[in-house]
């Protein structure tokens, strides 16, 4: 069971969140420049590593905002969160 | 291969039953094989089984990380069927079901399969009309399944709580009876003796570290006990399926999340049929020994923890008690979790890369275990002759490409 | 000698004095039927000692005799089951059920009894029935697995299930702590005592039903006083900090990540004299800042030829049933140990006036001061033993014990025998790690204890005491109190000293043990008696070799291969020594062989005490309109959608489902009817970039929609599939509201707010759910306007000023509202949105108003049948997460001229393929037949199976209206197959020949519902 930390709220329980995937995907400005296999990148190709990993989170039952977090996919452990707005943080290892 | 009988237990019982040789061999890999399998779960084993018997290609390593089976295969519900929705998952899971049919006697190993039927409740309109396409599609199909009122559901299972009053009234359910469930370390066993004995090597604790490729070309892999060479490496290895794709450069439409189990203590048989209803989210089978066996909701997250959140725990218990009420004085035994590789589509990816003499089996999602036959009889056919059979060709990476995605979360059971 | 136990005959191995018992509050009960007596304050365990019970049960595979080994969560043997009836339990260890008036427990798994038990002949078989024989043999003939597994599920399972429902309640508790501590003995009660007076808020946690853990079961003295009396003083101390909380009785069972555990708390012994319903258990969710784990210890048995007499016990629990009991578990006590501490057993015994026959140490000699108190006593210590055989079946009769040779791994000489009716084993100390390793932290082996320890911690967790291997009185208390201080400040409280000095304790030091896995004896294990390693699974020291032989020869292969572990104890007795057989058979170290894996629970937790309130109609929030009182009132029949309680149909009496919405729709189309359309999403959109935002999530265009004006809205997944649909309604330059599917409604605003906040920050919009502040009431009908000019309304209903796709605000009948002229039913209709309050009030209204038309309520069925005829989609029911809107025939919904979601994955080779399913209407050509729902379209009906498929039915209706039943269905290929025929299959193998046709059959040209 989580205890994630809201940039806005708080920690609060996992079961507060819904969980939006891979983070730092853009969407592509123009999709119709895309190629087939470029579209299908975006849309569905994923990193999903055993380890670090930056992630969306929305605190669904509590102030609906989306934003990150990066947390270690085998730990569990949630090093750090931040806005959608500001950069993916450095992975120091 | 000694042959398992009674007779042999028979025979043995006068020197103790010392005598029965290992099930698989202890092993240092070799320099180079023909195919090198990598992950010695149920898919990889029976891959390389398949390899040996079907297509005579015998000089074949399995690279297992940790112990045989102890990854997705001995992890899961056990609950094997082949009701899918789609055409291409039908044929491909029905192609597996008469495959489990026989495949105790083929592996001289006792999988204990037991066609018990499978249950899948339905409990509102909508759900009542997806199950009535997937019955009817099932039976065009040439796979057995049935259509049930309440009625014949109660009939079938008493102590199920069938009650108008319910939350999510039972309104009918979909029934495989060929379904069933089959003793799951047991599969692993069996393909791995049955793969051993016709010259495979399983190499246990030994991790691949790196995929070498020269010139869009496979030439072997990195372990943790050495380059082991080979110009065809295919990759089984499910959860771990991305880390194993990034070693070659690629992204694949793969995530893992955590998905949980559980059993309660042993009690005398009170259910026959295995129950599963998708909307309340309990998913119910009694073992030989006794115990309740369920199935938890996937996690939201991304996990390779092997483990999950308790909440989800709670929401099965409360599910199992509700569809059940009779169990509310059960205990939970224990419970656990494996991790399990999604594609978008809750169908499998069994396909070629780009990489030459590389292929990828994994995106089995909750429904890896019943298709371990089939999966690893088309995957090996795809490595032998380097082109998928007709029945995986669907089942290809392009297909994220094209579009021609195969949805079958309605019919995987667990919702993803 | 006098003799030490009560001259009472109702409980004949009751010593006289001494014990945690009430003696004045005698308990009857009954064991398989016979009534027996025991005291408050006896477990079911110590109780049928007490009466000289020394078979209780069966075990699993061979069904051989067996009694009470342990005290505690460790018992493998003594599985019973509890109550009766509604009330009745499978499975319960005695050793966990507290006594009570009137208690009904019985063995499990034996037949006829547990005396006389027929399943006791697999014993006789025991030599066919090596570890995973199963595996080996049950496949021939194929078809006869069924018929093998008949006969192996009677065999299955130990108690019984109840037959009905719970009658008991469970309760869940969210808690926050600053300190957890697990376990209420001196390192426990140290760590609270110091945390709680650093001024944390502490939860002592532990499983007993009073504090003191090991100090209950024995004789240690603290500062010089009898070790209870500084319990009761700390109990005292922590009962009057406001911050601590006690919680007896209670099992933490599950140690999660982020400092997460949960206790179960057992608030009420089972008993039939308690009224119902009552609250039996409580699961506390507890997040801890801080974990102290003081879990203690479980002593190892030895594992030695036919170990699984009753009357073989654990030396720790024979004290414990003396000291905390008063009990004598037998009258001519034997030991058998490999370390000190059973001594300690020794004294008790000795103290209790029970003579010891004689100590059997596998130490050639065994000098430390313990042992030498125990020859002082004049006690035989028979040093460089062990036991090579026990005598008697259902009860101890003798041991034979031979001496151990040079090497340490044979044993040499002659037998000797020695009569006893108990045996107390000691194999050491198992630390219990279960929840240090549930949290994610590993151990090591000390080989010097000869026991696995905790590593270093995974999570905000410290171990103390003997659950740290620390096992010494003295230890645990400094430790309890050094980690209670830490603990304390690193959630923030004190400086993280020990505040209070430790207690002096008279530690009696303890020689090193002699680690052994199973004793030397005669033969090999494979051919040896046997020698339980797991009592309740019954597997032994043999079948371990035999497993490692066939090469399931690391713990986890083992583990799986032979069930060791898999039992209800869950191998607390068995597990450890297991591990060291394998690795004696491997000439492997211990560490190598593999892991223990601690799964959670710690011990079982009842299904119910989970689930908690959240079942029956708790299991998921109903949800019901403003107007459902009314919808009951009036006979509807409801049904779910979603969470939602939605009227189905408003059946009058003597009247068919088929009656009710044939006579619903016919209303609808010449007279009038309404429907309660709430549960349908909205959501407020508003701000500078609402167009432009819609412009992207819809398919179709926005800047240019009027204000006062609706229209109908697609939107696409990414990958291009229909998603959701609804009107939309333009109330200003800025402000929009649109409408989306009763399913969707949450997920459509989640997506919504999705893209706003992580892709598009830089539009300026807000979204608001207004779901529950409207409800909408269709009005639907060639009479609507009539109806609505009757009432008093500041809104001009004519065409001319509220044209089709219109929308007004207004007062109707007094209240505020906004109408919209939309319609999903292809008839002149309005949707009235008013506040949810007014909402009764308003459809009350348009009843009253409606009688001279002969207004009719109608449900979700007609609402469908009504949609049909005009071709409407359900999305979720026409579409199925895998049609495009070109598939649907809407592709006229698709701008060109701009970017949307879901856009580009449209032009993919698969999405443009001309074989597509496409949405069509079918028509049986018999003009009677109602294609059923899901059924599967073929071209070819005498075609072999797999049959190819060519589509299938989604909707399907009698159409009262139309005098034929109509279809909707997706076909490949099916708008260019017009005209054509195709064969809708039965289950029961028939074909209804059916005609490929337009999807709307009803106004094509949209001419009434513009009137």
């Amino acid at each position: 069971m989580l205890l994630i930390s809201c940039p806005w709220c708080g920690p609060r329980e996992e079961s507060e969140f819904s969980y939006g995937g891979e983070a730092h995907i853009v969407r592509p400005k123009d999709p119709d420049a895309l190629s087939d296999l470029e579209w299908a990148d975006y849309l569905f190709m994923r990193n999903n590593p055993s380890g670090r990993y930056l992630e969306r989170w929305l605190h669904a039952a509590g102030c609906r905002r989306w934003f990150n977090a990066e947390r270690d996919t085998v730990s569990y452990k949630i090093k750090s969160v931040y806005k959608i707005s500001d950069p993916a943080p450095r992975g120091d290892e | 291969m000694k042959k398992y009988s009674l007779y042999g237990l028979i025979r043995n019982s006068f020197n103790h039953q010392e005598n029965w040789p290992r099930v698989w061999r202890s092993l240092q890999p070799k320099v180079e094989y023909d195919v090198i399998i990598v992950g010695a779960g149920g898919h990889g084993l029976a891959t390389a089984y398949y390899l040996a018997k079907e297509h005579g290609v015998t000089n074949v390593a399995v690279l297992e990380k940790g112990y045989v089976g102890g990854g997705s295969v001995g992890r899961n519900t056990t609950i094997v069927r082949s009701n899918y929705l789609w055409d291409e998952t039908s044929y491909l899971y029905e192609m597996s079901m008469k495959l489990w049919e026989g495949l105790s006697q083929e592996l001289n190993f006792n999988l204990m399969f037991s066609q018990r039927g499978v249950l899948n409740l339905f409990h509102n309109e909508q759900e009542k009309r997806d199950t009535a396409r997937r019955v009817n599609s099932n039976r065009l199909n040439g796979i057995d399944a049935e259509l049930l009122n309440t009625e014949q559901v109660k009939k079938l299972v008493p102590i199920l709580n069938t009650s108008p009053d319910a939350r999510y009234p039972v309104l009918g359910a979909s029934l495989q009876r060929r379904g069933g469930t089959a003793r799951h370390d047991a599969v692993a066993w069996g393909f791995a003796r049955a793969a051993d004995a016709r010259g495979v090597d399983i190499i246990q604790n030994c991790e691949v570290t790196g995929i070498r490729i020269e010139g869009g070309q496979v030439t072997g892999v990195d372990t943790t006990r050495g380059i082991i060479k080979a110009r065809k490496v295919a990759v089984a290895v499910a959860a771990d399926t991305s880390t194993l794709a990034s070693m070659a450069g690629l992204r694949l439409p793969i995530d893992t999340h955590p998905l949980q189990a559980l059993v309660s203590e042993p009690i005398k048989p009170v259910m026959h049929t295995v129950v599963m209803s998708n909307a309340v989210h309990a998913y119910v089978s009694q073992t030989d020994k006794g115990e309740l066996i369920i199935g938890a909701g996937i996690d939201h997250y991304n996990g390779f923890g092997m483990r999950g959140s308790y909440s989800i725990i709670e929401g099965t218990m409360e599910a199992v008690v509700d569809v059940f009420p009779i169990f509310s004085r059960l205990r939970l035994l224990r419970h656990w979790a494996g991790s399990v590789d999604i594609c978008p589509d809750a169908s499998p990816i069994i396909s070629k890369t780009h990489v030459k003499g590389l292929y990828f089996n994994c995106g089995w999602g909750t429904g890896g275990f019943k298709a371990t036959p089939g999966s690893g009889w088309v995957y090996a056919y795809t490595i032998a002759r380097d082109q998928p059979h007709p029945l995986n060709e669907p089942f290809s990476i392009e297909r994220f490409t094209t579009g021609y995605l195969i949805d079958e979360h309605g019919a995987a059971a667990v919702a993803h | 000698m006098k003799s030490p136990l009560d001259s009472s005959r109702s409980q004949p191995y009751r010593l006289a004095t001494g014990g945690r018992i009430d003696r004045a509050k005698p308990l009857t009960f009954t064991f398989n039927g016979k009534r027996l007596q025991g005291y408050q304050g006896d477990t079911v365990a110590s109780a049928l000692l007490a009466n000289g019970v020394r078979l209780v049960g069966r075990s699993f595979k061979y069904h051989r005799p067996r009694g009470i080994v342990g005290s505690g969560p460790e018992e493998p043997n003594a599985i019973l089951q509890v109550g009766r009836g509604a009330l009745t339990t499978p499975n319960l260890q005695a050793t966990e059920v507290e006594l009570a008036e009137g208690l009904q427990a019985g063995s499990v798994n034996c037949w006829p009894s547990v005396e006389h038990d027929i399943g006791a002949i697999n014993g006789l078989f025991s030599r066919f029935l090596p570890p995973g024989f199963y595996y080996k043999t049950f496949m021939w003939p194929s078809r006869m697995w069924k018929t093998y597994e008949r006969f192996i599920r009677k065999a299955a399972g130990l108690g019984v299930s109840p037959k009905e429902p719970d009658p008991d309640r469970y309760d869940r508790m969210n808690t926050h702590c600053d300190v957890l501590v697990v376990g209420g003995g001196p390192a426990g009660l140290a760590a609270a005592l110091e945390a709680g007076r650093a001024g944390a808020r502490v939860i002592l946690a532990d499983e007993r039903r009073e504090l003191g853990g090991s100090l209950l079961d024995g004789r240690d003295e603290i500062d010089g006083a009898p070790a209870l009396e500084w319990v009761n003083a700390a109990s005292r101390e922590l009962a009057s900090m406001k911050e601590v909380r006690l919680l007896l009785r209670s099992t933490v069972f599950g140690y999660y990540d982020h400092n997460f555990l949960t206790v179960l708390q057992r608030l009420s012994t089972d008993s039939t004299s308690i009224s119902r319903p009552l609250i039996k258990e409580r699961v506390w969710r507890v997040r801890a800042k801080q974990v102290v784990l003081a879990t203690g210890a479980i002593e190892r048995p030895l594992v030695f030829p036919n170990n699984d007499r009753p009357g073989v016990m654990l030396a720790s629990a024979v004290s414990a049933y003396v000291n905390r009991y008063a009990v004598a578990p037998g009258s001519r006590p034997l030991v058998f140990t490999n370390n000190d501490s059973a001594y300690r057993t020794v004294l008790d015994l000795a103290e209790a006036g029970i003579p010891v026959q004689a100590v059997v140490d596998v130490r050639p000699e065994p000098n430390g001061p313990l042992p030498s108190r125990v020859k002082d006593m004049g006690i035989p210590v028979i040093g460089g033993h062990v036991i090579v055989d026990v005598k008697g079946t259902k009860r101890v009769k003798g041991v034979e014990i031979m001496s151990v040779d040079a090497s340490g791994e044979r044993v040499e000489g002659r037998r000797r025998s020695i009569r006893c009716d108990l045996v107390a084993v000691s194999g050491g100390w198992n630390p219990t790690v279960h929840l240090h390793c549930q949290s994610g932290g590993g151990t090591r082996y000390d080989g010097e204890k000869g026991c696995f320890v905790p590593d270093a911690p995974a999570q905000e967790e410290r171990s103390a005491g003997s659950s740290k291997g620390s096992f010494a009185l003295g230890d645990c208390l400094g430790e309890g109190l050094e980690v209670g201080a830490e603990a304390a400040r690193a959630a923030g409280f004190g400086d993280g000293r020990v505040s209070t000095p430790v207690p002096t304790v008279e530690d009696r030091a303890e020689e090193p043990l002699k680690a052994m896995w199973v004793a030397p004896s005669r033969r090999p294990p494979v051919r040896e008696h046997k020698q339980f390693v797991d009592m309740q699974e019954d597997v032994t020291a043999g079948d371990i070799v035999l497993a490692a032989r066939e090469g399931y020869d690391s713990m986890q292969l083992l583990n799986r291969y032979t069930t060791l572990g898999f039992g209800t104890d869950q191998g607390k007795l068995g597990n450890v020594n297991g591990m060291g057989v394998l690795a004696n058979h491997l000439g492997a170290d211990i560490e190598s062989v593999g892991t223990i894996t601690f799964r959670p629970p710690y011990t079982s937790v009842t299904f119910g005490a989970i689930a908690g309130r959240e079942i029956g109609g708790l299991l998921d929030p109903v949800r019901k309109t403003a107007i459902h009182r009314w919808h009951i009132e009036h006979r509807a029949v409801m049904e779910d959608v979603g969470q939602w309680k939605r009227p189905w149909y408003y059946p009058q009496p003597g009247e068919s489902m088929e009656d009710a919405v044939n006579r619903e729709c016919m209303a609808a189309r010449n007279a009038v009817a309404l429907l309660d359309q709430s549960t349908l999403g909205k959501i407020d959109v508003q701000g500078p970039d609402a167009a432009e935002f819609l412009n992207r999530v819809y398919t179709n265009n926005w800047l240019k929609l009027g204000i006062g004006r609706a229209r109908y809205g697609l939107m696409l997944s990414e990958d291009g599939m229909v998603m959701d649909d609804g009107v939309v309604i333009r109330h200003g330059e800025q402000h929009f509201y649109l409408t989306t599917t009763t399913g969707g409604a949450a997920s459509v605003f989640s997506w919504l707010e999705r893209w706003l906040q992580t892709e598009w920050p830089e539009l300026e919009v807000y979204l608001t759910s207004v779901t529950e502040r409207w409800s909408t009431i269709a009005l639907v009908g060639p009479h609507s306007r009539k109806l609505l000019q009757d009432l008093d309304s500041d809104i001009n209903f004519e065409k001319s000023s509220f044209p089709f796709m219109s929308i007004h605000s207004g007062s109707l009948a007094g209240f505020p509202v906004q109408v919209m002229r939309v319609s999903f039913s292809g008839e002149l209709a309005f949707e009235i949105n008013i506040e949810s309050d007014l909402a009764l009030a308003m459809w009350q209204a348009l009843m009253k108003a409606g009688e001279e038309y002969d207004i009719t309520p109608y449900g979700t069925e007609a609402m469908h049948v009504l949609r049909a005829e005009k071709g409407f989609i359900i999305v979720g029911q026409d579409t199925d997460g895998s049609m495009t809107p070109v598939d649907m025939g809407m592709g006229w919904l698709l701008s060109k001229d701009k970017d949307y979601l879901g856009k580009r994955s449209l032009s993919r080779s698969d999405c443009v393929r001309k074989d597509r399913k496409q949405l069509v209407g079918l028509l049986s050509t018999d003009g009677t037949t109602i294609l059923p729902e899901g059924t599967q379209l073929v071209d070819d009906p005498s075609a072999g199976i797999p049959v190819p498929i060519s589509g299938h039915v989604t909707s399907s209706y009698a159409s009262a209206c139309l005098g034929h039943p109509i279809a909707l269905a997706l076909v490949k290929a099916g708008r260019a197959r017009k005209g054509s025929i195709i064969y809708a299959a039965l289950r029961d193998g028939r074909h209804v020949k059916a005609e490929i046709v337009s999807p709307v059959f009803y106004d094509p040209q949209g001419e009434r519902q513009r009137v």
